[in-house]
C-alpha cells in the first residue's frame, strides 16, 4: 500500500514540478478552486486499483493522485491487487461494506453489486461533455438500468503480437485480415516450427479475448438482446470447427496457460504470435536483450470472421465507488480529476499503449502517433463489444464470463475432451443456470 | 440506628450473594457448564455459525451484495443435473483417495525410517519437516514454474539428457494435470504424517518389540503385531486430518490450474470459489460447499470407527 504522508507529497509535489513549467499541480490547485465537487472536510479516499503492468503508468498515475492530494487536501491511500485479486476483494468489500471507498477493476466488475455503488452520472456528463462522448461498449460497461454506477477510466486493449520476420517466411508479406488467411498463415508458422498460440486455460484478460473474438465474428453468442440463451447455434458449430483447426497449430501447452504465460514464452522466442497486450511490445522495448525482439514484431486487428465485421473483447477498467463511502463527493472529485486532459493525456502517454483512452477527444493523443507499432491500439475501446456481447450487459453477464463459460466451451471442444454437440451442450446448460 | 438499620440488610444480602457464589463454586455441573462458556462461545461464533449460515445461503438465490431469497432445493437441483459439478465431485474424491493413500504409505515408510537409530537424526527429522513449512502458495508457485509447460526443468533435463523430444504438457493435458497437483499434493502433506506417525512410534514401549523377539517374531511380524496395532489410534487421527486437509484443499490448486485445464482440476472447493466469489452466486457456491459436508462426515467415520474400535485401546479388553 502506498499512503501518501506530508513527506512523501513533497516528494511527490517535486516530480509534479519537475514534469513541466505549468506542472501538474498549478493545474491540480487551479482545478480545485472550481471544482464540482467539494470533498468532505479531512476526507480520506481509500483507492483499490489492479496492480499496474507497466511502471510508467503506475508512476505517472501516482504523480496524479499526489497533486489531487495535495491541491484538495484529501488524504489518499493507493494499494494494488493482482487482476484474478481484485474482483474477489471488491465483492467482499460491496458484500461487508467496508473496505476501499474506491475500487478500480476490470470488465464488468461494477455489475456483479449494482445496488452497491455510488451513482455516478454527473461526474460522466461533465467529463462526456467536455472531452467529445464515450465511445459505445464503456458505457455500457459501466451502466446499470440507465444510471452511470462507473466510470470508464481506460480500455486495455488486447490484439494479435507478431514477429514480422516468422510471417514471412510462412508467406506473407502483410498480416491477414480474414480468419480464412489466419489460419492458413498460422498452419504455415506451425510447419516453421515457429508456432502461434492463445491461452486455452483460465486466464480471464488474455483468455477470454481471443475465444470471445473468435466465436463472434462467427455470428455465435450467448445471449441475445432479451437475454434468451443462442449459444447453440449453426454459428457456434462453424465457431468451434474452426476453433479446432487454429489450436492444433498452437505450440503445446496452451490449455494450461494463465495471463502470463504467453508474454513469457514470447519473450523466450519459443511463440511467433499471440493475443496480448501491448506488454509483450513494452517489456521488449524495456529491455536492451530483448530488443531484437521488440525490432522484429507488430501488432494487428484480429482478422474479420465470417460475418463480415470486426469483433472484439476489450478490458474496460471501470472505476467505481462504493455506496457506503463517507466522502462519497472526493470519490466524484478524484474520478473526474483523473480523466480531465492535463492529467489523462500524460497518464496515457507514460502507459505506452497500454492503455486506451474512452472519451472520443483523446484520439489526438502522440502516444498512437509517435511509435507506428502502438496505432492498432488507439480503438480498442472504439470497437470492442461489452463483455456480455450483443447481449445486455449485466451482473448475468458478468457471471457468464467469470465463470469461463464461453472459455471452457472452446477448450472442452479443442482438447478432445468434449464432441462439439458435448461441448455446446454444457455451454448451454450453465447459461440457463446463470440465466436462470 | 439508622446506619445500623440499613447496614443489616446490606450484610445479610451480601452474606447470601456469598452462599450463593460458594454453593455454586461447589456445584460441579455448575462449574462444568461455566468452564466450557468460552470454548463453545468461541465454537459457535467461529464454526457453527459460518457453517448454518453457509448452510443457510445453500438454500437462497444470493449473490453478492444481494441478500437472497429462500427458494429451497432449487441450487442443488441444478447441481444434480451439472456435468461440470459432478466432474469437481469425481476429481475431489480421485484427489483426496489417490494423495491420502500415497501419503499414508510413504509418511509410515518415513516415520519408520527416522524412527531408526540414524547419524544426524534430529537434522534429518527437521530437513523432512520443510515442506510442511513452507507457504502452500509459495510451493505451489515453485511447482508451477516446476511444471511449465516451456520452462519446466524436468523436461528441459529431459530433453538434454535425449530421453524426450518435446515438452511434457504437465498442466495442459487433463490426466497430467492431475497427478501433478497429486504429487505436488504429496510433496507437501507427507512430512505432517511422518512426524506425527514418528511421534506414535516413540510411545511404543520397546520391551513390547524385546518380548516378541523373545517368541521368534520376524522384523514383519514385530511390525504387523506390535508397532501396528499400537498405532492405529494416532493412524486413525492423523489420517482423519490428511484426509480433510486433502479434500478441502484450495489454494495448491487455485494457484497452480484454477480448475484448468477444461474444469479437469476443479475440486469442490475452487468451484465453489469460483461460483461463489468470482462469479457473484454465492447461494450456489454455497451449495457446492455444503454438498461437501456429507463426503467429509463419511471420511471421519471410516477414520474413527474403522481404526478405532478396539476395545482394549480404550481401556476395556477385546474379546
Amino acid at each position: 500500500m502506498t499512503t501518501l504522508n506530508r513527506r512523501n507529497l513533497l516528494k511527490g509535489a517535486g516530480a509534479v514540478g519537475a514534469m513541466s513549467a505549468t506542472g501538474l499541480l498549478d493545474f491540480a490547485k487551479a482545478w480545485a478552486q472550481t471544482m464540482k465537487w467539494k470533498p468532505e472536510a479531512n476526507a480520506t479516499l481509500n483507492v483499490l486499483r489492479w496492480k499496474r503492468f507497466v511502471q510508467a503508468e503506475d508512476d505517472q498515475f501516482m504523480k496524479i493522485v499526489a497533486a489531487f492530494s495535495q491541491a484538495t487536501g484529501v488524504k489518499m491511500n493507493i494499494s494494488s491487487e493482482s487482476f484474478d485479486d481484485m474482483q474477489p476483494k471488491a465483492s467482499v468489500a460491496a458484500n461487508t461494506g467496508q473496505g476501499p471507498d474506491i475500487a478500480w477493476g476490470l470488465h464488468s466488475l461494477p455489475h456483479l453489486f449494482p445496488e452497491k455503488c455510488l451513482e455516478v452520472g454527473d461526474v460522466a456528463d461533465y467529463l462526456g461533455k467536455k472531452y467529445g462522448g464515450w465511445f459505445p461498449a464503456p458505457e455500457a460497461t459501466c451502466k446499470a438500468k440507465g444510471k452511470w454506477i462507473a466510470i470508464p477510466t481506460a480500455v486495455n486493449g488486447g490484439y494479435i503480437n507478431y514477429r514480422i520476420s516468422s510471417i514471412k517466411k510462412a508467406g506473407f508479406s502483410t498480416f491477414p485480415d480474414k480468419t480464412d488467411s489466419f489460419l492458413e498463415l498460422c498452419k504455415a508458422m506451425k510447419a516453421n516450427n515457429t508456432p502461434a498460440g492463445f491461452a486455452l486455460g483460465h486466464a480471464s484478460g488474455d483468455g477470454n479475448a481471443w475465444i470471445h473474438w473468435l466465436l463472434w465474428s462467427h455470428g455465435s453468442y450467448l445471449v441475445d438482446d432479451k437475454e434468451k440463451i443462442i449459444i447453440n447455434s449453426p454459428e457456434t458449430v462453424k465457431a468451434l470447427e474452426y476453433a479446432k483447426k487454429l489450436t492444433d497449430t498452437f505450440i503445446p501447452g496452451c490449455a494450461s496457460w494463465n495471463d502470463s504465460s504467453n508474454n513469457k514464452a514470447f519473450l523466450a522466442g519459443d511463440l511467433h504470435l499471440t493475443a496480448n497486450g501491448i506488454s509483450i511490445y513494452v517489456g521488449a522495448k524495456a529491455d536492451k536483450a530483448l530488443n531484437p525482439i521488440a525490432e522484429d514484431m507488430d501488432h494487428a486487428r484480429f482478422p474479420v470472421g465470417p460475418i463480415g465485421k470486426p469483433q472484439e473483447l476489450q478490458l474496460t477498467f471501470p472505476m467505481l465507488a462504493f455506496k457506503y463511502t463517507k466522502v462519497p463527493n472526493a470519490a466524484k472529485a478524484f474520478m473526474a480529476f483523473v480523466l480531465e486532459a492535463e492529467n489523462y493525456n500524460p497518464w496515457l502517454e507514460a502507459a505506452g499503449g497500454y492503455l486506451s483512452h474512452p472519451l472520443m477527444s483523446y484520439d489526438t493523443n502522440p502516444v498512437w502517433t509517435k511509435d507506428p507499432k502502438n496505432a492498432v491500439f488507439k480503438d480498442a475501446a472504439r470497437n470492442t463489444l461489452p463483455a456480455s456481447g450483443i447481449g445486455p450487459v449485466n451482473e448475468k453477464a458478468a457471471a457468464a464470463i467469470a465463470d469461463f463459460l464461453m472459455l471452457d466451451m472452446v477448450a472442452n471442444y479443442c482438447t478432445g475432451r468434449e464432441d462439439i454437440k458435448g461441448a455446446i451442450a454444457i455451454a448451454e446448460r450453465q447459461a440457463k443456470r446463470i440465466y436462470r | 440506628m439508622a446506619h445500623n438499620a440499613v447496614g443489616r440488610p446490606q450484610a445479610s444480602f451480601q452474606r447470601t450473594e456469598r452462599s450463593l457464589m460458594q454453593r455454586l463454586s461447589n456445584d460441579r455441573n455448575w462449574l462444568g457448564a461455566a468452564f466450557m462458556v468460552p470454548a463453545a462461545v468461541i465454537l459457535i461464533m467461529f464454526l457453527a455459525y459460518p457453517l448454518g449460515k453457509g448452510v443457510w445461503l445453500s438454500f437462497t438465490d444470493a449473490k453478492i451484495g444481494r441478500d437472497g431469497v429462500f427458494i429451497g432445493l432449487e441450487n442443488y437441483e441444478w447441481l444434480s443435473d451439472d456435468k461440470i459439478f459432478w466432474l469437481s465431485v469425481f476429481n475431489t474424491l480421485f484427489y483426496t483417495v489417490i494423495a491420502s493413500v500415497i501419503k499414508f504409505l510413504v509418511g509410515l515408510y518415513l516415520a519408520l525410517l527416522l524412527n531408526e537409530k540414524l547419524p544426524f537424526k534430529s537434522l534429518i527429522r527437521s530437513i523432512v519437516l520443510i515442506p510442511f513449512v513452507v507457504p502452500t502458495v509459495l510451493s505451489a508457485i515453485a511447482f508451477w514454474w516446476i511444471y511449465d509447460s516451456q520452462f519446466s526443468i524436468i523436461s528441459w533435463s529431459l530433453k538434454n539428457m535425449g530421453l524426450i523430444t518435446e515438452n511434457i504438457d504437465f498442466l495442459g493435458n487433463p490426466d497430467n494435470a492431475r497427478l501433478s497437483l497429486i504429487f505436488a499434493n504429496i510433496w507437501r502433506g507427507v512430512p505432517f504424517i511422518a512426524i506425527t506417525l514418528l511421534a506414535g512410534l516413540q510411545t511404543v514401549s520397546p520391551s513390547l518389540y524385546e518380548a516378541a523377539t523373545l517368541d521368534g517374531a520376524t522384523r514383519w511380524q514385530n511390525f504387523r503385531f506390535v508397532t501396528f496395532p499400537l498405532l492405529t489410534p494416532i493412524i486413525a487421527v492423523v489420517m482423519t486430518f490428511s484426509v480433510l486437509f486433502t479434500f478441502t484443499d484450495f489454494q495448491l490448486v487455485w494457484a497452480m490450474t484454477r480448475g484448468g485445464p477444461v474444469n479437469a482440476t476443479h475440486l469442490m472447493a475452487t468451484l465453489g470459489y469460483q461460483r461463489a466469489i468470482l462469479a457473484g452466486n454465492l447461494g450456489e457456491g454455497a451449495a457446492i460447499s455444503t454438498a461437501m459436508i456429507p463426503f467429509l462426515l463419511f471420511a471421519i467415520m471410516v477414520s474413527w470407527f474403522g481404526l478405532q474400535r478396539r476395545k482394549w485401546q480404550q481401556g476395556g479388553s477385546d474379546e
